[in-house]
């Protein structure tokens, strides 16, 4: 470097220059991925392959292994199964027993935690009362209740719906609560300020300020009734073995998906187990993602509201 | 704007020279001791706790309702005191306690593992949302005959569901708040020449705290209510284990006190874990990060 | 003391023929915290006339955002009256719509234009859908949003979410428009856009409102009176004339003369703010 490209301050001072775009070509500016790439990018096929491939690995494994069909069947007597038990034995007669169960214990439920959240709103002993007991009976799973829901209730739908009941109400009352809780002042002033009083506040404002919350509760709630449906069914079985039978004496039918599986398992059918699973799973997966992802999809994303 | 001087009515400007502070009111005055012990949330809930307690032992007096049906209070906290004294309730609790903990922590290292390999890899993480989105919906009770079948009337079938409890939803969660995490910090933690498991533990773990926190509490919710409906189920079956298969047992005896009795301990159980332990987690962790939603 | 006394002395020579639209006069707000009981304003007079860009101006503290929350209906005052066109005010109402400084006034679950029609539908203002539709399409196109009538409002920037919430407010036509520092939140551009935006609106419809600010330039511009609040508890310290001074009065003499004394004002409670502020 010569002296005369150092300027007093210490700087390299370079001559300045100016370039001609576009003489030397560009390369290559936008290519499309290969085919296989943009395949593989597509979710739902890259998720349905590996449901393929791992049909596939339990096939294998079950034949090869030559495992017990009792104790594993293979996918393929599993779906024969599930074909029988559909056609022949009326599978999804099964299926709404338990359903109607759970959507009758389900609407009573969230009537009751919806008249408990209004009175809580309305005062604040109203509201720790609520919240007292919220905190009190959520953590109290509802299938321990069953026992005694038996004893008030006898071997019946009562006592199911009841069960149900318990685990519905506390979920969805806290989420309701804590979500109304935290709505935020400006949007309460905005109802006030529209001259919206009561119950029209409420179902106005409160519901769908809060709706975020409430989603999260109605699943919560479902989660919970879903898993208590079937466990108490599971129960009912046992007791059916124990008493000889009021239940399943008049014909499998009667029962649910949970009596249906347990019923299965005593007669070491255990394909029919695993279809009863089945449709266990399909159920869970339509309510999740048919029922509770479109109310998502059409409220709390389409308004912005999602949390995270 | 100055000729909007005639649609406005202009009055004469004034000021307050002699302004001084006011002296006949209370700019801030302390509330009264009432109000401010009404304020305190846990005084009122304690209240209205006892207030409950109360209603319920007088209505089972005064109504003379069948002390089979619905023991009264204090016949319930007897049975409490009496059986936490011949260590009946200490050793199924311990029975429940364990199978819990050893499914819980089972749960948490497969959750782990599929999420470590999810984290590195696309298939990974395409077969851990294929199972989750499988398997998360199945309530757990439901596999108990199969693991009946396959682990035979033992601790360990129990252990098997439990697991099956915890891992989806803390599996499903915990990808969630990974996957949340935003690219800024993902590429600071590569900044800072983290990979692989550094980079999961150090960066991820903590970024998606929030999210993970709520996949162990859904976790534990799930993992209780399927263990306490196992052993009931269970109970129905075989006659061993602990509190789940007492609220059974009590109740077939007709045992209604002991019933009551352990549902309270169920209760109690939940409680501590749900306000005591991740409470705690969550004030020492998110809420002081200021990362809870 | 006898601050309320002059307080009324000062404004009562100026009404000769006009009713007030709002007249508050010895108007004393207190709150409670989980500990205190806190006295927001002390005594406060004052009268809002039809048109006016009445401001209420004071350092934080002073109770400006109290005060119109009582103008609002959401606090009772312990002692004085509240009285809208000679009624009293006992609750929150459609005649009083409120414009606040918050963007998530607007209910995120109504598009922009669903937000005006429920407004109107609900306030009252309209009995059906096609008149609330048409009025809330009016409203939308004065305040230049007709493009995102069916946008919901988490698409929208801050500005726009303050446009609209102006929007909703004056289709309510109230009598009076009550503004909680609706641009403190905004970029400094924006802010400056929309005040011009609110000036004009107000040569379009006269509309009468009742501005709270914290920013004495904001108040110049805004307002047609300022009323200057001092703090702890927010006491009437003086109401100027600003109507002679808008945006293009900005820098000259007589604007910056006013924003000195005003601020000679403010400060001088100010040094009495800090001085008290370690017992607080």
């Amino acid at each position: 470097m010569s002296d005369q490209s150092v300027t007093s301050s210490g700087v390299y001072v370079r001559p300045e220059f100016e370039n001609e775009i576009g003489a030397a070509g560009t390369g290559e500016v936008e290519r499309r991925l290969s085919m296989f790439e943009r395949i593989s990018n597509i979710d739902p096929l890259r998720k349905f392959t590996i449901l393929i491939i791992m049909v596939v690995i339990w096939e294998l494994y079950a034949r090869i292994g030559e495992i017990n069909e009792l104790m594993f069947p293979t996918f393929s007597a599993t779906g024969t199964a599930l074909i029988d038990a559909l056609v022949n034995a009326g599978l999804l007669v099964n299926v709404w027993n338990s359903l109607k169960l759970l959507l009758s214990g389900y609407a009573i439920g969230i009537s009751i935690a919806a008249v408990l959240v209004i009175l809580a709103v309305g005062s604040r002993i109203g509201s720790d009362l609520l919240t007292t007991l919220t905190a009190m009976l959520n953590p109290l799973p509802a299938i321990a209740l069953l026992p005694m829901a038996m004893l008030w209730f006898g071997l019946g739908p009562g006592a199911i719906i009841f069960t149900l009941l318990h685990s519905i109400i506390w979920p969805v009352a806290l989420n309701t609560h804590s979500g109304f809780q935290s709505v935020s002042e400006t949007l309460r002033m905005v109802g006030g300020n529209y001259g919206l009083k009561g119950l029209r506040y409420i179902f106005k404002i409160l519901v769908p300020a809060a709706f975020p919350s409430i989603l999260t509760g109605l699943r919560i709630g479902w989660a919970y009734a879903w898993r208590t449906l079937i466990a108490a069914e599971l129960v009912f079985g046992g007791q059916v073995v124990d008493t000889s039978g009021q239940l399943g004496a008049e014909g499998s039918n009667s029962g649910g998906l949970g009596w249906i599986i347990f019923e299965s398992q005593m007669e070491n059918q255990t394909p029919y187990v695993f279809a009863g699973l089945f449709m266990v799973i399909l159920v869970g997966i339509t309510v999740e993602n048919g029922f509770f992802r479109n109310i998502e999809e059409k409220t709390v994303r389409k308004w912005g509201m999602q949390k995270a | 704007m100055s000729d909007n001087a005639v649609e406005i009515h202009v009055r004469p400007e004034f000021e307050n020279k002699n302004l001084g502070k006011a002296t006949d009111v209370d700019v801030e005055r302390p509330l009264s001791l009432f109000e401010r012990i009404a304020n305190i949330n846990a005084v009122r809930k304690f209240s209205i706790l006892l207030g409950l307690l109360f209603a319920w032992e007088i209505y089972t007096r005064v109504s003379g309702v069948e002390p089979l049906l619905f023991p009264s209070f204090s016949e319930s906290a007897g049975a409490l005191w009496e059986t936490i004294l011949t260590g009946e309730m200490p050793t199924k609790i311990w029975v429940t306690i364990k199978i819990l903990l050893v499914g819980y922590a089972a749960g948490l290292g497969c959750a782990a593992i599929l999420l470590i390999w999810a984290v590195m890899t696309r298939v990974g993480s395409d077969v851990l949302g294929t199972l989750t989105a499988m398997f998360q919906p199945l309530p757990a009770i439901s596999l108990l005959p199969l693991a009946m079948l396959w682990f035979g009337l033992g601790a360990s079938s129990l252990v098997f569901v439990t697991i099956h409890s915890v891992l989806w939803a803390v599996a499903l969660s915990t990808h969630v708040g990974f996957m949340g995490v935003s690219e800024t910090l993902r590429m600071v933690g590569r900044n800072y020449g983290l990979r692989g498991i550094p980079y999961i533990f150090k960066i991820l773990v903590p970024a998606g705290f929030a999210s993970i926190l709520i996949g162990l509490k859904v976790g534990w919710a799930f993992a209780w209510r399927t263990l306490i409906g196992a052993e009931l189920v269970f109970g129905a079956l075989s006659g061993s284990g602990g509190l789940g298969w007492m609220v059974y047992e009590k109740g077939e005896n007709l045992e209604t006190t002991y019933v009551f009795a352990a549902l309270f301990m169920v209760i109690v159980i939940g409680l501590l874990v749900e306000n005591v332990f991740f409470r705690n987690i969550e004030m020492n962790t998110i809420n002081k990060w200021g990362m809870q939603r | 003391m006898n601050d309320a006394a002059t307080g009324t002395a000062g404004v009562s020579p100026a009404v000769p023929t006009v009713e007030p639209i709002l007249d508050v006069s010895g108007v004393t707000l207190q709150y409670k915290t989980k500990e205190h009981l806190i006295t927001a304003t002390y005594r406060v007079d004052f009268q809002v006339f039809p048109s006016d860009r009445f401001v209420l101006l004071g350092p934080s503290g002073c109770g400006k955002s109290t005060l119109l929350k009582g103008v609002a209906g959401y606090m009772q005052p312990v002692e004085g009256a509240m009285k809208l066109k000679g009624r009293e005010i006992t609750e929150p109402g459609p005649d009083r719509v409120m414009v606040f400084q918050e963007f998530d006034q607007l209910l995120p679950w109504k598009t922009v234009k669903q937000n005006i029609t429920f407004a109107l539908m609900n306030g009252g203002k309209c009995s059906s859908r096609q008149e609330a539709d048409d009025v809330a399409m009016e409203y939308i196109s004065k305040v230049k949003l007709e493009r995102f009538e069916d946008t919901y409002p988490h698409m929208l920037s801050g500005g726009m979410k303050q446009r609209v919430a102006i929007a909703r407010g004056m289709a309510m036509e109230p009598d009076i428009l009550l503004m909680d520092e609706p641009f403190a939140a905004l970029d400094a551009l924006t802010r400056r856009q929309m005040q011009e935006e609110l000036l004009q609106l107000w040569d379009d419809t006269k509309f009468t409102v009742l501005f709270v600010t914290h920013s004495i330039e904001e108040a110049v511009i805004i307002g047609s009176r300022i009323l200057i609040l001092s703090p702890h508890p927010g006491q009437v310290k003086a109401e100027l004339n600003a109507h002679q001074l808008g945006h293009s009065d900005v820098g000259d003499a007589e604007f910056a003369q006013l924003q000195e004394k005003i601020h000679a004002m403010i400060f001088a409670d100010r040094v009495l703010e800090d001085e008290t502020l370690p017992n607080v």
